[in-house]
């Protein structure tokens, strides 16, 4: 068989290897295009001409004007704006928190811990319809008036899980003899942990960082059950999907869209420079 | 003495260091989940507010009332399920195998769609599928379709929401899967005269396996869930159990029928999880997220 490299075999056999060289890279390519189409219809709209302010599904020509004005609707501005505090805060917040329960997972053994493991895939897996509701539930019972504050709690809620378990992965792959010779060397543990833990996980730090952010201003299921009056960009489109959508919407999606593939990018890049910890 | 203390203290480091985070996911997780149980059982009105009064009546009253939008959406999160898993399979398959040097550009490729705001995501299709919209509008003026045709607002068009949003989430624990396959495997069943389809049928589809059960769990347990599809691309006859709870909860402020509701999900969720997870297997999908 050909040695080492070959995958699934190189025997050659004229069906399977039409189906492989023609048809299931045409299949791969057409259901990428096919995923791709929101993406385009987003950038495409958000050039659209609209008199009324309001788009219509027709094409009434190309214009930058609402790249000039982007923020024109004084609404829309704000709950972006508040989409961005959210997502920066409740990143903090939950890395603070999630970094060192990371650590105690991946690091100790002691009671309880099988039991934090299923809480936070629970926390991960709960449709977020339940989440919220039940959230919503809490608050009201409590008597607490809805708003920023319970929506920055309920994002640290769902993020501390997703911080533990992107950054115990990254615990897991250090080498602890690296930490135990700085200990030998008269390190005490607080200056292990910077001067050698820290700067080794790192970059699954700042990828569950990224992925926070990320899960935190998309997230619109639970934050429409905890908002109050408060609109977050999310909330903001959907409530104006009824009376229709300012182009400023798709101006939005598409410059937080190139963000987010730029920092994505920066990231592999980030993440690169380090040797990979498997292979 | 001080051999004890520092013992004391050792042990007691991991639960220092992981309280915080645990304290906040207890309270704003895992006690809203027991309490909603409680104010599912009150009774009351809005105005006035609620008391418990341990109403465990209100359990086959919203059964009965709303099993509809139960079965629907089942319905629409298994099938948008299937639906992804066969579309991605494949793409994930020939990534994983014949990406070659483009592997991690295809995979980039795949998770583009994370980066559109969830919400538009799904309001973009409601311009792709407008009835003047650039598909059906093109076609209907040339005669191809008749002028009352219409795809928004019928179980298709939420259907095809939820799997689009689906299809990321489906691909990427594959992808993770099939990658881990050690490739000598494969090897060693072509070497034994396994044929292609062998090879494929009896190794790297049984040992992907983790991935497909890890992609189904999650993008079920998500699109089961889902109200915004429901609420953007569908209309008054695919509404979904989350429209209802989010409408009970939001608007009406009868929270008692939609805790119950909630609850009722999440039991039928978890129930369905371990049946799934007797039959197919236990991994967690911890390591694929």
């Amino acid at each position: 068989m050909s040695a080492g490299t070959g995958v699934l075999g190189a025997r050659p056999a004229a069906g399977p290897r039409r189906l492989r060289r023609f048809i299931l890279p045409g299949y791969v390519i057409a259901v990428i295009a096919y995923t791709l189409i929101p993406i385009a219809v987003m950038v495409l709209y958000s050039f659209n001409r609209a008199p009324s302010g309001r788009l219509t599904f027709a094409w009434n020509g190309f214009t930058l004007d609402y790249y000039r004005h982007p923020f024109d609707i004084p609404d829309l501005t704000s709950a972006l704006v508040h989409s961005l505090e959210i997502a920066t805060l409740s990143t903090l917040i939950a890395t603070a928190l999630g970094v060192p329960a990371a650590l105690a997972l991946a690091r100790y053994r002691f009671r309880g811990r099988g039991l934090s493991d299923l809480v936070i895939l629970a926390d991960i897996a709960a449709p977020s319809v339940v989440v919220g509701a039940s959230l919503l539930g809490f608050f009201v019972y409590l008597g607490v008036p809805r708003g920023f504050a319970t929506i920055l709690i309920a994002h640290v809620a769902f993020n501390v899980a997703f911080v533990v378990v992107v950054v115990q992965a990254r615990v897991k792959d250090l080498d602890e003899s690296l930490v135990e010779a700085a200990q030998d060397l008269g390190a005490n543990p607080v200056v292990a942990f910077w001067r050698v833990t820290f700067p080794l996980i790192f970059p699954g730090i700042l990828a569950a960082a990224l992925l926070a952010f990320a899960l935190s201003i998309d997230d619109f299921i639970i934050t429409s059950f905890v908002a109050g009056q408060t609109l977050t960009f999310p909330l903001w489109v959907y409530g104006a999907v009824k009376v229709g959508i300012p182009p400023q919407v798709f101006v939005m999606g598409t410059l937080i869209f190139l963000t987010g593939v730029a920092i994505a990018i920066a990231n592999v890049i980030v993440q690169r420079r380090r040797p990979a910890p498997t292979t | 003495m001080t051999a004890r203390v520092a013992r004391l203290r050792r042990l007691a480091v991991p639960y220092a260091l992981e309280l915080p985070a645990g304290a906040w996911v207890v309270l704003f997780f895992v006690v809203p989940l027991v309490a909603i149980l409680s104010v599912s059982l009150m009774t009351g009105n809005s105005i006035d507010g609620y008391t418990l009064t341990w109403h465990f009546d209100v359990y086959p009253s919203v059964v009965d009332t709303y099993s509809t939008q139960f079965a629907r959406s089942f319905y629409y999160g298994l099938a948008s399920t299937a639906i992804a898993l066969v579309v991605m399979y494949p793409v994930a398959y020939w990534i994983a195998f014949h990406g070659g040097r483009h592997k991690s550009t295809l995979l980039l490729v795949i998770l583009l769609p994370f980066f559109v705001s969830f919400v538009i995501r799904i309001l973009t299709w409601q311009f792709i599928l407008a009835d003047e919209g650039v598909i059906l509008g093109s076609l209907k003026d040339i005669g191809l379709l008749p002028s009352g045709f219409h795809v928004l607002s019928t179980p298709g068009a939420v259907i095809a929401g939820l799997t689009y949003d689906a299809l990321p989430f489906m691909a990427l624990p594959i992808y993770v899967a099939l990658e881990n396959i050690d490739r000598s495997h494969i090897e060693a069943a072509a070497d034994l005269y396994a044929s292609r389809r062998q090879q494929f049928l009896r190794v790297v589809l049984p040992l992907s396996a983790p991935g497909i059960y890890a992609g189904i769990l999650l993008v079920a347990i998500t699109n089961i869930g889902d109200y915004v599809s429901a609420a953007i691309l569908g209309g008054p006859g695919t509404l979904m159990i989350g429209n209802i709870i989010q409408t009970q909860y939001v608007q009406n402020a009868d929270y008692p029928t939609a805790s119950a509701l909630a609850l009722i999900l999440m039991v039928a969720l978890l129930a369905g999880m371990y049946l799934y997870a007797r039959a197919f297997g236990t991994r967690t999908i911890q390591e694929y997220v």
